[in-house]
């Protein structure tokens, strides 16, 4: 399958990248002077693109290979991909959900326990030698406070099942009911958010959910409670978080994921009611190499004819 | 009842103070330049002690105190009370077990997800302005790991049903086999260790638990494995803790208690495989005001002659 050309958009995984050099010819985007340059130069024999979480297959990367027939991403979110373009011109879209979905909802519960009970706060306290001088402040139990999920997909639920263990009662909101959960239902994110101590983005970022996090929800949420981002940073008007932040309309905050990664609000670095990562919900060796093993498959299947892995479109 | 005289050890709680000094004639140990200066004043006043994991009543004060009936442990730990001589004088004890579980078993999993997926350090990583320059390397994946619990009490078992929402298989080491649970037991902690990717120290402080996880035991759980301690310090050699994550043959450690505490060894500070708590394991707003009306509610009890409600001795 050499003459199979296959673009890869930004540096994601060097087994990945092996991988994908092995079997195919692989272009690196990231490695030309001139962008447009060198997709024009390869666009004749550029079938598949191989993108993820930050860099996908806009209208204009794919205007501009004609002979594209797959997308195959390093993600389970789809937002950085054109999917209405790719429809339109039968151009396949594969994904990875599934052998991420326990690392990010770990992360999620990570984020609950470091931001309820300042674990990260703590240790610094610790590191500093403060510990000397006095006791660290008591925090609030974490135990039993009711989480609401925006988003109850395989994440969703995965996340659900850890703070059951915890005798959290969980909420949610969906597009539409899961009746077959027995966790309670709200029809909109104001309500889920007037009615939970804990929220969790764990929705996927389309046109209609960008902002579902906006001044008025997180006003619902309130002083005491604590909203966690594992989805995507335009869930969140991030401007709007930081305010309610800073001014103690929110009680504090766990994100993985930010607007303009790996831009982050610098307001958020003195607060001590928050949690900051550098979207590393599925970065651990393991779940890496299944994601890779997934989007080679998914390229293998479709150059062989054979039935798709884990398509979207 | 403001005619008993009640001896708290050290200041422990506000809340607990107040309530103490509303119902029983309080003397603060602390407040006494001297110890002579206090046995002189007091101690033919007291009637009961109510002390802490930092100071409790050990054989000296006992003794010193010939009205002394009961000690009443803001605490479920009871390695500060000299239990035999309690038991020899028809001394009662009393301590807090139950509504400190879950805030315990909570810090337990929080060291777990933050030490495997290093939440602490990434926090660190992103408040240094580091990501714009590189993202953060790959971690472990936490679900799935194989959790040991070294002592499967209440705290032990609270940490066993919550792992397991997360696929981590549970393996025990305790004095005596559970057959009630589905739990896998090792009839030795050794055993335990090599058998486990992450092993919890759960158990209480006794003569015979004094440094249960030594270097043998720390070698056995290896270069990939995580020790956690919500225990108390001494359970664990400390010097060969230090030198073992120095060295690399232990993976890494999640710490809320230390030998000698307020004093962590400062070789630990520069790691970034450990995350160092300062003894906060019970210290939220809600559990502390749960222990203090616990510890009122057996002093009252056993003052008016009623049974105790949580008795060690």
């Amino acid at each position: 399958m050499e003459s199979i050309g296959v673009l890869m958009l930004i540096p994601m995984n060097s087994y990945l990248e092996q991988e994908l050099q092995r079997r195919y010819n692989l272009f690196k985007l990231w490695t030309a002077p001139q962008k447009p340059q060198f997709i024009k130069e390869h666009a004749d024999s550029i079938r598949a693109v191989v993108g993820n979480a930050f860099a996908g297959a806009d209208a204009e990367l794919i205007e501009a290979l004609p002979r594209l027939e797959i997308v195959s991403s390093f993600s389970v979110g789809v937002d950085k991909i054109d999917l209405a373009k790719c429809r339109e011109k039968g151009i396949r879209v594969t994904y990875t959900p599934d052998v991420l979905t326990e690392d990010v909802a770990d992360l999620a519960i990570g984020l609950m326990l470091a931001v309820l009970r300042r674990l990260c706060e703590s240790d610094r306290y610790v590191r500093s030698g403060k510990w000397k001088k006095g006791d660290y402040k008591l925090t609030t139990k974490f135990t039993g406070k009711t989480v609401g999920i925006i988003g109850l997909g395989r994440i969703g639920m995965a996340i659900a099942k850890r703070a059951e263990a915890f005798n959290c009662p969980i909420c949610y909101y969906s597009r539409t009911g899961k009746p077959d959960t027995e966790y309670k239902y709200y029809p909109s994110v104001l309500e889920l958010a007037s009615n939970c101590q804990i929220l969790v983005v764990a929705c996927s970022l389309t046109a209609e959910t960008r902002h579902i996090v906006n001044r008025e929800v997180m006003n619902a949420l309130g002083p005491k409670g604590v909203l966690i981002n594992i989805g995507r940073g335009p869930h969140i008007d991030e401007p709007e978080l930081v305010s309610a932040l800073v001014e103690g309309r929110l009680g504090g905050a766990g994100l993985d994921v930010y607007e303009h990664e790996p831009e982050v609000p610098e307001e958020l670095f003195g607060l001590e009611n928050v949690v900051l990562l550098p979207h590393v919900g599925t970065a651990t060796v393991e779940t890496r190499k299944a994601m890779a093993d997934l989007v080679v498959g998914n390229l293998e299947a479709h150059f062989s004819n054979k039935p798709l892995l884990s398509p979207l479109v | 009842m403001d005619s008993i005289t009640v001896l708290m050890t050290s200041p422990m709680s506000d809340y607990l103070e107040t309530q103490l000094k509303d119902r029983f004639n309080l003397v603060k140990l602390w407040t006494y330049s001297s110890k002579t200066d206090f046995f002189k004043h007091n101690s033919h006043s007291i009637r009961a002690i109510v002390g802490n994991t930092k100071i409790g009543a050990d054989a000296e004060l006992i003794d010193s105190l010939p009205e002394l009936e009961i000690v009443s442990s803001y605490s479920v730990g009871l390695d500060k009370i000299d239990l035999r001589k309690c038991q020899e004088k028809g001394i009662r004890v009393t301590n807090t077990p139950d509504v400190l579980t879950d805030d315990v078993a909570d810090v337990a999993m929080g060291l777990m997800l933050a030490v495997a997926r290093r939440v602490c350090e990434c926090d660190r990583f992103v408040r240094r302005g580091l990501w714009p320059k590189g993202d953060f390397r790959l971690t472990n994946k936490f679900s799935g790991m194989q959790v040991g619990i070294v002592g499967l009490g209440r705290i032990g078992s609270a940490i066993a049903k919550r792992a397991e929402a997360f696929g981590c298989p549970i393996s025990y080491y305790s004095r005596s086999e559970k057959p009630e649970t589905n739990y896998k037991y090792f009839s030795n902690i050794i055993d335990l260790a090599v058998n486990c990717q992450i092993l919890v120290v759960a158990c209480a402080l006794t003569e015979e638990t004094h440094h249960i996880v030594n270097r043998e035991v720390i070698d056995a759980l290896g270069p990939e494995g995580i020790l956690i301690n919500i225990g108390r310090g001494s359970l664990i050699d400390e010097p060969e803790l230090v030198s073992a994550l120095l060295q690399g043959r232990l993976g890494g450690a999640g710490l809320d208690v230390f030998e000698n505490e307020p004093e962590v060894p400062e070789q630990l500070f520069g790691l970034e495989n450990v995350v160092l708590m300062p003894h906060v394991g019970s210290d939220t707003v809600e559990t502390t005001d749960a222990m203090a009306d616990l510890v009122i509610k057996n002093l009252e009890a056993h003052f008016l002659k009623k049974p105790l409600l949580t008795p060690v001795v």
